[in-house]
């Protein structure tokens, strides 16, 4: 039988980089194909090429033996290719169906696309209304939208880019059953990710990008994760380990915490009690949009809330503002890096200025003590093996990875009693997260809390002391982390609220 | 086909040469349109540009820069912390005129009393406070009713041209005026005169404090924390707050800002250059410093290049207009165009054109 896609010498070069370097490769009809690969390793850009978003410099493929060089993304898709993508682009205030029409060339009338939708839905086993508006469904609804949006181009090959980053893991579970009978139906899959379980419990075979080339294809039902990690890291990783540390007193105390939603589309946040003691790691795990956001604004300072409901030591701070808490020892790192815990278009000082002015007295009087901030960002730099020519450049021109070390490295440099970080690998590669995971870890043997906010079960499963899940701007009652099992983690993902069942 | 691709930093070169780009595409687009209206363009350019500086008369104009640049710098410099923040007080000619109205009323109300030391003072006193004033009610508007700040700080400028008309009719009439509208000449009052510092220099306290004004607002931004909340909020509003910055006090800062040395802007032209409260007492000061701000990169030291540039065109406008029977209109049209031009060529800053092969 012959290929489905075959990829022959594909190269793409841009300015500075050599995003593909004579790619080869092989997809089989109704073969789930993982692309692995860590950010930067060129995964997106040869996924684009196929899609026809970018057009490769050199290099020849062939769909079921016709060449193939689609122009732009219609030509893809009308030969049969269809992908999901990481972001949706969806509009919230129209419905499943009005959605869907909006992809399409020549959409047929409502009803028989909601009849279509139904169809499908039922067929594959994902449930979806297609009535229903969509800014009222969670992203794993969101994401059932896509896919059927793109079954029914009836597509013979279906890309999907990171499909699990935003489910939880019954919605994982749902996902990958429709994935298997897609594939037993002769729809090849190419399955983008750098979660090696997942790959290896879903894919039958696995290409392993590494710097823009291939440097491994290999079964991953047979090789273990850790053999692919190093495939795709090209050494050995390291893995954070832990000093054993004592647990210390309670440093911070939330009792009954509610704050309002900030806006239309935000989380309100209620009744949220919780300690954390110094030496500890508090996991708080959940599928976003679920209120971690609204959670470490209300942390940081950035909303206040009634007196009474967040005490830090012996001291209640639910009223006082940002700076006010750092100087008490309570820092925190925001999710989002561009525009929020840094300002893109400044340079490394003036962002470890941001919020170093407070713990590392960067000014007097008023005035700014730039010769100290400009100290203060090279010893972030140093630390953190933040790679950049020097603090005067602007933070957009960092990786986000590299940034992402520059922001986390600028809290934990300030000595915190208390740290919230949001998200603190997003987006981030392999080893610096595991750098920053260990700088996590090291933070608590020297007596810090730690409240780590994530989506990703598998880092919280590995830092965490306690675990709990917000759902819905609920917290669940923490539970020591170790011995947790995925159905369990599940449930409290969804918020069952059957806490007697979570206990180990 | 031409495509714009972003650049990582910034041009450090562009920053500089977009000014002096969009000041040529200006001379060059202008001579056309004169030349259009059946001018030689280069003598027309000569009168403007270069007759105020060079020419035999030159000895008159120059002065002139300072009295026409003063208040633009006061002015820019104070609108120029609003924009770098995100905050676009557009009504700067409003909080001009409310500022002198304050001023000369207090000068004016003490009258014919000799007592400079007392009279002076209080009366850049009251131009301050009126200009704040002015500038505060978008400001409460917009914090407490979300209110946009450009249209209601524009729509003021009207209301203030009212009430400056008015005022040049009712209350502030020279009453030993026959009847004419406009106030007493206050520059013919010694104790409220804002009179020339050095003989023939035309350096008046206006100019004094536009000097003073860079200073500050080049210190403020380099060196003090508020100018660095200032730019942090104009750039990433989500980090300044995260910063600590408080949003609202800010707005109400920065339009305060604005409205006071705007206000002095207008105290300082009433009791010196202009002389008095009259129904068209306001020439467009508030509106040609949004472009001084703009053309000097909201940075002082460019501010007060940009300042002296536009008072160049306007003292060459004025000379255009007797020796050339150029239109007053055509002047305006050539400041207009000087933005125009900056806002487009400004894309250079943070974008290179590249040339690509059209796609297959």
């Amino acid at each position: 039988m012959s290929a489905l896609l075959k990829i022959d010498g594909l190269t793409k070069a841009y300015p500075a980089v050599i995003a593909n370097n004579n790619i080869s490769f092989d997809i089989q009809q109704g073969e789930i194909h993982a692309l692995l690969g860590e950010n930067g390793a060129g995964k997106s850009t040869l996924v684009k090429a196929i899609y026809g978003l970018v057009k490769p410099d050199t290099g020849i493929m062939h769909l079921n033996d016709a060449p193939f060089a689609p122009a732009e993304p219609r030509v893809a898709r009308s030969a049969g290719v269809a992908m999901v993508f990481q972001h949706f682009s969806l509009f919230d205030a129209l419905s499943v169906a009005e959605n869907i029409a909006l992809g399409m060339e020549r959409p047929p009338p409502q009803h028989k696309i909601a009849q279509q939708v139904r169809v499908v839905s039922n067929r594959y086993g994902l449930p979806l209304d297609p009535d229903r508006i969509v800014g009222d469904l969670s992203a794993g609804e969101r994401q059932r939208v896509e896919i059927i949006r793109c079954l029914l181009q009836d597509p013979k090959l279906l890309i999907m880019d990171e499909p699990t980053s935003v489910l939880t893991p019954q919605e994982v579970g749902i996902l990958f059953k429709t994935l298997r009978k897609l594939s037993q139906e002769g729809t090849a899959i190419l399955y983008i990710s750098h979660k090696l379980e997942e790959i290896r419990e879903l894919c039958e075979t696995a290409t392993i990008l590494r710097g823009g080339e291939v440097v491994a294809t290999c079964d991953p039902r047979t090789t273990s994760a850790g053999e692919m990690a190093e495939m795709m890291v090209g050494r050995v990783l390291h893995v954070p380990e832990r000093a054993a540390g004592d647990v210390g007193p309670v440093v911070l105390s939330l009792k009954n915490m509610s704050a309002p939603a900030p806006n239309a589309f935000g989380t309100a946040l209620s009744d949220i009690t919780f300690d954390v003691k110094a030496g500890e790691i508090l996991g708080i795990g959940g599928v976003a949009g679920n209120g971690q956001d609204e959670l470490v604004a209300a942390l940081s300072g950035e909303v206040t809330v009634p007196a009474g409901m967040i005490q830090l030591k012996h001291d209640d701070i639910g009223r006082l503002g940002v700076n006010a808490r750092r100087k008490m020892g309570l820092l925190a790192a925001p999710e989002e890096r561009m525009g929020h815990a840094a300002a893109p278009d400044m340079s490394l000082t003036e962002n470890a200025l941001m919020t170093g002015l407070a713990r590392k007295r960067l000014s007097h009087r008023g005035f700014l003590r730039w010769p100290a901030a400009r100290a203060f960002a090279k010893d972030v730099i140093q630390a953190f093996d933040v790679r950049t020519p020097g603090p005067a450049n602007m933070a957009r021109s960092l990786s986000g990875g590299n940034l992402q070390k520059f922001v986390i490295g600028r809290e934990i440099l300030q000595a915190p009693d208390v740290f919230v970080v949001n998200q603190p690998t997003w987006g981030v590669d392999a080893s610096a997260a595991a750098a920053i995971r260990q700088a996590l870890l090291d933070l608590t043997a020297k007596g810090a809390a730690v409240v780590c906010i994530s989506q990703d079960l598998d880092e919280l499963m590995e830092i965490s002391d306690r675990f709990c899940a917000l759902n819905g701007g609920q917290l669940s009652e923490p539970v020591a982390a170790q011995g947790l099992s995925v159905e369990q983690i599940g449930l409290m993902l969804g918020g069952a609220q059957q806490m007697d069942d979570a206990h180990v | 086909m031409i495509t714009l691709e972003k650049r990582p930093e910034p041009s450090q070169f562009w920053v500089f040469a977009t000014p002096l780009l969009s000041v040529l595409l200006t001379m060059v687009v202008g001579g056309m349109l004169f030349a259009a209206l059946g001018q030689n363009p280069f003598v027309a350019m000569r009168t403007i540009f270069l007759d105020p500086l060079f020419s035999e008369f030159s000895w008159f104009y120059r002065p002139q820069l300072f009295i026409k640049g003063a208040p633009l710098v006061l002015i820019a410099i104070g609108l120029s912390f609003g924009f770098r923040a995100g905050v676009w007080n557009i009504g700067a000619e409003g909080q001009y005129i409310i500022g002198a109205i304050c001023g000369a009323a207090v000068g004016l109300a003490f009258y014919p009393m000799e007592a400079r030391w007392l009279i002076f003072p209080l009366m850049v006193l009251a131009g301050a406070l009126g200009g704040w004033a002015w500038a505060m009610i978008p400001g409460i508007l917009r914090t407490r009713f979300g209110t946009n700040e450009i249209l209601v700080s524009l729509m003021l400028v009207y209301v203030a041209e009212q009430l400056l008309a008015s005022m040049a009719l009712g209350p502030l009439r020279n009453p030993d005026g026959m009847g004419f509208p406009g106030s007493r000449n206050l520059s013919q009052y010694p104790s409220a005169a804002n009179l020339e510092l050095i003989q023939e220099s035309a350096m008046h306290w206006g100019v004094v404090a536009a000097f003073i004004a860079v200073i500050f607002a080049y210190v403020a931004l380099a060196r003090h924390l508020f100018g660095f909340h200032v730019r942090l909020a104009g750039q990433a509003p989500r980090a300044a707050n995260f910063a600590g910055v408080n949003p609202n006090r800010l707005i109400l800062i920065c339009l305060g800002l604005s409205g006071t040395l705007a206000g002095l802007a207008g105290m300082f032209e009433v009791s010196g250059p202009a002389g008095q409260i009259s129904i068209d007492f306001n020439v467009g000061y508030g509106f040609t410093a949004i472009i001084v701000a703009f053309l000097g990169r909201l940075h002082p030291i460019g501010i007060l290049l940009a300042a002296g540039l536009m008072a160049l065109t306007y003292i060459g406008g004025e000379i255009a207009q007797s020796n050339l029977g150029l239109p007053g209109a055509a002047i305006q049209l050539l400041q207009g165009m000087l933005l125009f031009f900056l806002l487009a060529v400004d894309v250079l800053t943070n974008y290179r054109i590249t040339w690509q092969r059209g796609r297959a």
